[in-house]
């Protein structure tokens, strides 16, 4: 994807006809620019009169394949490493490849995303090395990524958290002056529909709104909060809440990778010309356990995630490409392999990861380090190396 | 590094300790991928499927089928270079006559060491007697040479200590899985035996500053750990401590034939059962009352239902009218049909109505929902659906939550009738009897008649004797007359 090539035109049109509307008769609307048959829609209209299209070259549609083939194989290894013990836990991002690919490709340099502790996908489009989530998961460092130099912060574990802190950054943005042109800077965060029920994202909406912070809210909408229902979250459209705090709200096909980057891409450039916050509702579904820690066949059915099965945001693309005779089989061979190499290349990184010296947690509390937390280390060096030569 | 791998049960949740081994996807002999599924394990936490860690030929499997393993022990072997020939013997590091299997007796007590060293000590503290390493994080024991160790300590327990490489005894290839002895390790009762030794991290602490080898102590703590006090007195008094050191109280529980009891590990529906049953035993105040009835009519009914030509082809049982029975009368009795939430009580205008199965899982209680709104017709094709799905063990979470009311039809098995325990938040729960010809008085003569017994068990913190008598009594009415009762009161 050519950076700064904005691939999407958009047409604001606050008041819209109601006629327009009426495809919501059997539900909310739904930003669609692929059908899951991977038949192309030429445009779609939001919610609230907003006109998305997307005009990709060959090369970039191709792309987009092959970032989402990439980010799903590699999420697979790292399931495997997990359950073969070497990692103490692995989020899956399996079946939301769409969503983040979609937004992540729509992120400029200069914008600012916070993740929550599934983003892969977005980590892989913001060009960090995936090796780099597995160390936090192996326990061996803290993430190791700098979030300045690549613009995405550290995977936040609390949920709904990290939509306070964009939301703080998002307003250093704006107090730098940094907002109000087409060079804008704007953030973006990411969370779950489970993380819609906290506090803190409701917090956060409300500080964006009022202060207009150059905001872009991402709900993934995987339909699942560990094991509670979407409908125990909400009686209304998730994208349906942004209304009631003063900002635009939309639903977009989670797994239409198009879609999901024509939205995202319209959202961060309002954000950036000062325009304020939006919600994106990427309505999508988690075809794997919420972490390996969980058993998703104790909850729902298997019906419904065959359902969504036939929806899959990488089949569609594929039905696309193939389609249009934009890529031919050597291409989709090619990516295979390509994603094959990555991800034998990523388990035996993996396996090589040095485990830390337990003297190394104190090295990252404070940037300068401190006199009593030098006391501390020496003490428990000291600690460490009576174990030593001991006699038995 | 040998060519012959053998694969550790890893952690799969977050701190869990052990799996069940639900079924093996492979075979010794099997040639398989990376990453190739291999075995279903159940934890405490999921079922999940563990993919091959390497691609290879399989040597050996450990464990059969329904074999719950601790976390850290082998439980396959691969040979990682199958076209390279007979293995050799210097390629393991253990005696090539004891290949490929380790002795199924070392596998089941977790007492082996990993054959290219030491265990490390694990997280819970360091080794206990026997050279069990405890893990409760990471990723199963570390088969690196040992490099911290208790400062002190010179235990005669070490002769076992891990350290040593353990020579593997013979063994059997398991294919097919021989069963394999007690895979549990043995546990004396307080924790210790084969078990980790439990302390506090201070108690361990404190230990190691008075130079006082946890290992060597009994704890008097909950569930067997070690406590302050415990090693205060063994810092007093060392000599004391010695003769408890590699005691196997395991030894003494043998003295009983092994056969004359026989211990099953209450999991799955049977736990599941325990838990509901008790906590509903000693939270609702139970009542029962019966009540027998001349249910010759409503037969009648059901074989006058039964030769219409629209029911031909349902099934139709004397079940079906006690159902149709409960529904009409909680109509009439809504408090019944009701939850006790502690400040309030929760009355529900709907009836997901419960029907108690007994599968070869277990006793099971999934609910026909809104079955109060269902036609007659409706609720029979619910019950037999229900009862088709619990049989052939597919009933999902979602059927047997929420239920408001429940039947169990005890009859079936050839009883007169019950005291049932209500399900959790239900207030009430009708025992249906079985159904037989007996002599009973109608219209003043001794004759046979088709009789039953209910049995009505109710929550009496919300149903008065009254109220229960009520409804069980319309229960009652309908059965003897069900034409009169559907004209009366629909």
């Amino acid at each position: 994807m050519a950076k700064g090539d904005p691939g999407v035109t958009t047409r604001g049109r606050r008041a819209a006809p109601r006629s327009k509307r009426a495809a919501a008769a059997n539900g909310p609307e739904l930003v669609q620019l692929l059908t899951p048959e991977g038949e192309r829609i030429e445009s779609a209209t939001g919610p609230d009169g907003t006109e998305y299209r997307v005009d990709f070259t060959d090369e970039e549609y191709r792309g987009l394949y092959r970032d989402l083939v990439l980010v799903r194989k590699l999420d697979a290894e790292a399931t495997a490493l997990q359950r073969q013990g070497e990692l103490g836990l692995w989020a899956s991002l399996l079946g939301q490849e769409a969503a983040q690919v979609g937004s992540g490709r729509a992120l400029r340099t200069q914008d600012m995303a916070f993740p929550t502790y599934r983003e892969h996908g977005v980590l892989y489009c913001r060009g960090i090395d995936p090796i780099m989530p597995l160390g936090l998961f192996r326990g061996v460092d803290q993430g190791g990524w700098d979030p300045n130099e690549f613009k995405f912060n550290m995977y936040t574990i609390v949920i709904g958290a990290q939509t306070l802190h964009a939301t703080g950054y998002a307003m250093g943005v704006a107090m730098d002056g940094k907002t109000g042109t087409e060079d804008g800077e704007a953030v973006i965060a990411y969370f779950g529909d489970g993380a819609t029920s906290q506090g803190d994202v409701n917090e956060a909406f409300v500080w964006a709104s009022v202060f207009n912070a150059p905001m872009v809210f991402f709900c993934q909408n995987n339909q699942y909060a560990i094991s509670e229902p979407l409908e125990r979250q909400t009686r209304v459209p998730l994208y349906q809440r942004a209304a009631g705090f003063g900002f635009p709200g939309v639903r977009v096909d989670g797994n239409d990778v198009l879609a999901s980057y024509a939205v995202t891409r319209h959202a961060l450039d309002n954000a950036r010309l000062g325009q304020g916050p939006s919600l994106i509702e990427a309505y999508t579904y988690r075809m794997g356990a919420h972490t390996t820690s969980d058993d998703p066949t104790r909850y729902r059915i298997a019906s419904e995630v065959e359902a969504w099965q036939a929806k899959d945001p990488i089949a569609r693309m594929k039905a696309f490409l193939e389609k249009q005779q934009i890529a031919d089989a050597d291409f989709f061979a090619a990516v295979d392999e390509q994603a094959r190499t990555e991800s034998v290349h990523l388990r035996e990184r993996v396996l090589e990861m040095p485990n830390p010296e337990p003297v190394s947690m104190f090295d990252h509390v404070y940037p300068h380090g401190s006199a009593e937390l030098d006391q501390q280390r020496a003490q428990f060096t000291k600690y460490m190396e009576s174990f030593e030569g001991s006699a038995h | 590094m040998s060519r012959i791998k053998e694969f550790n049960l890893p952690d799969l949740g977050e701190g869990l300790t052990e799996g069940e081994i639900l079924a093996w996807l492979v075979k010794v002999g099997d040639v398989i991928e990376l990453n190739q599924p291999i075995v279903e394990v159940e934890t405490a936490k999921a079922a999940v499927e563990i993919p091959a860690k390497w691609a290879g030929q399989v040597r050996a499997i450990f464990h059969p089928e329904g074999s719950t393993i601790e976390v850290g022990t082998p439980i396959i072997s691969i040979d990682t270079d199958p076209g390279a020939g007979p293995i050799e013997e210097s390629t393991t590091g253990t005696p090539a006559a004891d290949l490929p299997t380790p002795s199924a007796a070392s596998l089941a007590a977790v007492e082996v060491a990993p054959a290219e060293g030491a265990v490390e000590p694990g997280l819970i503290g360091g080794p206990a007697p026997g050279g069990r390493t405890a893990v409760l994080v990471g990723y199963g024991p570390r088969t690196t040479a040992a490099k911290r160790r208790p400062r002190k300590g010179g235990v005669p327990a070490q002769a076992s200590a891990p350290a040593a490489p353990v020579v593997r005894a013979p063994a059997v290839p398991v294919a097919p899985p021989t069963p394999v002895a007690p895979v549990a390790a043995p546990s004396d009762g307080n924790g210790r035996a084969g078990g980790p030794v439990l302390a506090k991290p201070p108690v361990r602490k404190l230990a190691k500053d008075l130079g006082v080898d946890l290992g060597t102590l009994t704890g008097s703590g909950p569930l067997g750990s070690i406590t302050r006090e415990d090693v205060q007195r063994a810092a007093a008094a060392p000599a004391a401590a010695e003769p408890l050191t590699t005691a196997a109280p395991t030894a003494t529980a043998a003295s009983f034939g092994a056969d004359r009891e026989q211990r099953i590990p209450v999991k799955g529906v049977r736990r599941l059962t325990a838990e509901n049953v008790s906590r509903s035993a000693f939270t609702a105040p139970h009542v029962t009352e019966f009540l027998t009835v001349d249910v010759t009519r409503a037969m009648k009914a059901l074989d006058r239902l039964r030769g219409r030509r629209e029911w031909r082809d349902v099934r139709v049982s004397p079940l079906l009218l006690v159902a149709k029975a409960v529904l009409l009368a909680v109509k009439r009795h809504p408090m019944v049909n009701s939850t006790w939430a502690g400040d309030e009580i929760v009355v529900k205008n709907y009836v997901n109505l419960g029907i108690a199965a007994a599968t070869e899982r277990g006793l099971i209680v999934p609910n026909i929902k809104d079955a109060g709104r269902l036609s007659l017709r409706e609720l029979a094709d619910a019950m037999t659906d229900l009862v088709q799905t619990a049989k052939t063990g597919k009933t999902s979470p979602a059927d047997m939550s929420g239920g408001t009311l429940t039947i169990t039809n005890v009859g079936v098995f050839g009883v007169d009738t019950g005291t049932p325990i209500l399900p959790p938040g239900e207030s009430a729960i009708l025992a249906f009897g079985a159904v037989r010809e007996m002599p009973w008085v109608h219209k003043g003569k001794v004759k046979p008649r088709q009789v039953t017994t209910l049995g009505l068990s109710f929550d009496h913190r919300i149903i008065d004797g009254e109220l229960g008598s009520k409804f069980l009594r319309d229960i009652g009415d309908f059965l003897s007359d069900p034409e009169a009762a559907l004209l009366a009161w629909t």
